[in-house]
């Protein structure tokens, strides 16, 4: 099996199209996308609801598979339309980092648990995953919180644990779904800079899907979505 | 990070409540499990107890354990007299039930063949055997009579002498030993006027025969107690019991016995299977069938609270797979959950049994074999029961988080 390289670009998305149904009640969700997203970049998708921002991201994640094209991430080729060509769980686990409108946090996992689980179930110690959860919680200002269950943070705190958790197994690849849907601006915009943050001094490639045109300096890119179609703005 | 348990720790409660109400669940079957043997217990206990090697009993009959049984007292005699035999007595047993101090009183009366059998055999938690022919009792402590009450039994007052323990009858009434004269005293107690009137009859009966007009004396004597009538047969009891000699052949003397066309024989595991198949069959199977619906009601109880508890957390399952965790991950989860609630119920259960068994009315026996199965059971219905959890977390895509 081939792994990722380090000079090869974080995604090459060719020709991803979505189709659902068939006949007369088939729906092109996507059409013909192209992607190209580099080590250390931040991408912003917009475009209304319904334009296939979170399909395209779905399936660059590799949790809802193309109806055509490829995907090669990090230089790896991963899927051949709905075809997988790695075991998809285990290269989400390794090389893809997640981050949602919701965190999602898991409600019987402290913030520390929340992120050490993301490395746990990645084959890391417990011990060292435990260090460097807290380590990654202290880089995003939440290590005060360390010990506090989802319920006990704020939602601006339940997001960066959410990104400390994303970050947690050093991905090549983030991908972001209106993250700040449910922040105000100034946590918003807190947010994106830690996208940004991350991505620089980490290297990882960040795709978030947004609405929020507010913080768009932040983004290397800005794509436009439309009708299942991708435009450069 | 065990993940089953910081999930325990965040549901405690509910979790708890969810482990009590198994636990008592399982109590109930442990308890079930306990009767049906106590039953078996109770049911054999004077047979294995008593220290017989054969049992003569009425012919054609199954024996006083399972029907009436009527034989001749002066059989003991007879029985004494065959090749091997080392000792016979007499078997007397019914039950009477009697008011004493404002409740009922059930008592299973018991015949010891006085004087060679002054109940040394039975074990005593208090008091001494018997030690006079008449007039004393050894009762199990389940009667509640304490040591030195007398009670009215028929026309005559006994003593409580000893307090024996567990000896109680196959119905689950104490028992109580007298000698075999004092319990057939008991056993054919009529009122004086019943007895008045069986005079009168004998002696019309008598009177309207050739032989009652020839002969005076004999109505006087017909008038009189039944013991001066030679003519009437002696006191009839159960049945014999039979001791044989060191080294004696049980089928040999058996078969000798057997002869005899006025008597049944059996051997003491006879009649032990007699007992089970007989009184004891149908309470033992109703039990059994009990138990094992309750096993099923179990599962069933557990399986839709592990399913509940897996749908709660169906959205961090989601969460988990789409973070890349394995299938053994997700599976630990549940199945843990499951074993855990599973091993607690059942702890819980035995140790809330060690309290609440002992009061039931019918003697509740917990053998090990049954604790280890019942063990067994509980693993493979906390696996079954997770079964359909774990089938439902394995259907849910990664893409449910972002539902």
């Amino acid at each position: 099996m081939n792994t990722p390289s380090p000079a090869a670009p974080a995604l090459e998305a060719s020709h991803l199209t979505k189709v659902y149904g068939s006949g007369n009640t088939e729906v092109v969700a996507m059409k013909d996308v192209s992607l190209t997203v580099a080590r250390g970049e931040v991408v912003a998708l917009l475009g209304p609801s319904g334009a296939g921002k979170s399909t395209l991201l779905t399936a660059i994640g590799l949790i809802n598979p193309p109806t055509s094209g490829r995907i090669a991430i990090g230089g790896q080729a991963v899927m051949d339309a709905d075809r997988a060509l790695v075991d998809l769980r285990a290269f989400r686990r390794q090389h893809l980092g997640f981050v949602f409108q919701k965190a999602n946090l898991i409600p019987f996992l402290n913030a520390v648990e929340n992120v050490q689980v993301a490395m746990e179930i990645n084959d890391v110690s417990p011990p060292a995953a435990r260090s460097r959860a807290l380590e990654l919680l202290d880089y995003l200002g939440v290590a005060g919180r360390s010990h506090n269950l989802p319920d006990a943070l704020s939602g601006g705190q339940q997001q960066r644990v959410a990104v400390a958790r994303a970050l947690a197994n050093q991905p090549s690849l983030i991908l972001a779904d209106e993250p700040t849907a449910a922040l105000d601006s100034q946590r918003g915009r807190q947010v994106m800079e830690l996208f940004r943050k991350v991505a620089h001094e980490r290297g990882a490639a960040v795709i978030v899907v947004t609405h929020d045109h507010r913080a768009l300096d932040i983004f290397d890119r800005t794509y436009e979505m439309e009708d299942g179609q991708l435009k450069t703005n | 990070m065990n993940l089953a348990a910081k999930d325990i720790r965040h549901n405690f409660g509910r979790f708890a409540l969810t482990t009590v109400g198994i636990g008592l669940l399982l109590m109930i079957v442990m308890g079930m499990g306990g009767i049906y043997r106590g039953l078996i217990r109770e049911a054999t206990l004077l047979v294995d107890k008593i220290g017989a090697d054969l049992w003569v009993v009425q012919g054609s009959t199954r024996g006083p354990f399972a029907e009436v049984s009527r034989v001749s007292a002066n059989l003991e005699d007879r029985a004494r007299a065959v090749p091997g035999v080392a000792g016979a007595r007499r078997f007397v047993s019914h039950t009477i039930q009697r008011e004493h101090r404002g409740r009922p009183l059930r008592i299973v009366v018991q015949g010891l063949s006085w004087p060679e059998d002054r109940g040394g055999w039975i074990p005593l938690v208090a008091g001494r055997p018997l030690q006079q022919a008449h007039f004393e009792m050894i009762a199990d402590r389940s009667l509640n009579l304490p040591l030195g009450e007398r009670l009215q039994l028929g026309k005559d007052v006994y003593e409580v002498v000893g307090l024996a323990s567990g000896m109680v009858g196959s119905g689950g009434d104490g028992l109580c030993f007298f000698s075999v004269s004092d319990a057939e005293a008991i056993q054919f107690d009529v009122p004086g006027e019943a007895v008045r009137l069986e005079r009168q009859s004998r002696r019309a009966r008598a009177a309207a025969r050739d032989i009652g007009q020839v002969q005076p004396l004999l109505l006087e004597r017909a008038a009189g107690p039944a013991s001066d009538l030679p003519a009437l047969a002696p006191p009839q009891v159960s049945a014999v019991m039979v001791a044989l000699q060191p080294g004696a052949d049980p089928a040999q003397v058996a078969a000798t016995l057997a002869t005899w066309p006025d008597i049944t024989v059996y051997s003491t595991p006879q009649q032990v299977d007699l007992l089970l198949a007989g009184m004891v069959d149908k309470a033992r199977r109703q039990l059994g069938l009990f138990r094992v619906l309750l096993i099923i009601i179990s599962t069933i109880i557990m399986a839709l609270i592990i399913y509940t508890l897996t749908l709660d957390k169906i959205h961090d399952i989601a969460m988990l797979k789409l973070m890349g965790a394995r299938n053994g991950v997700i599976v630990g989860l549940i199945l843990q959950q499951a074993l855990l609630i599973g091993a607690l119920g059942y702890g819980l259960a035995y140790w809330l049994g060690t309290f609440a068994f002992p009061r039931f009315p019918r003697l509740v026996v917990i053998e090990t074999t049954d604790l280890v199965s019942l063990a067994a059971i509980v693993l493979g219905i906390s696996v079954l029961s997770s079964l359909l959890g774990i089938w439902k977390a394995m259907r849910v895509e990664p893409n449910k988080v972002l539902s």
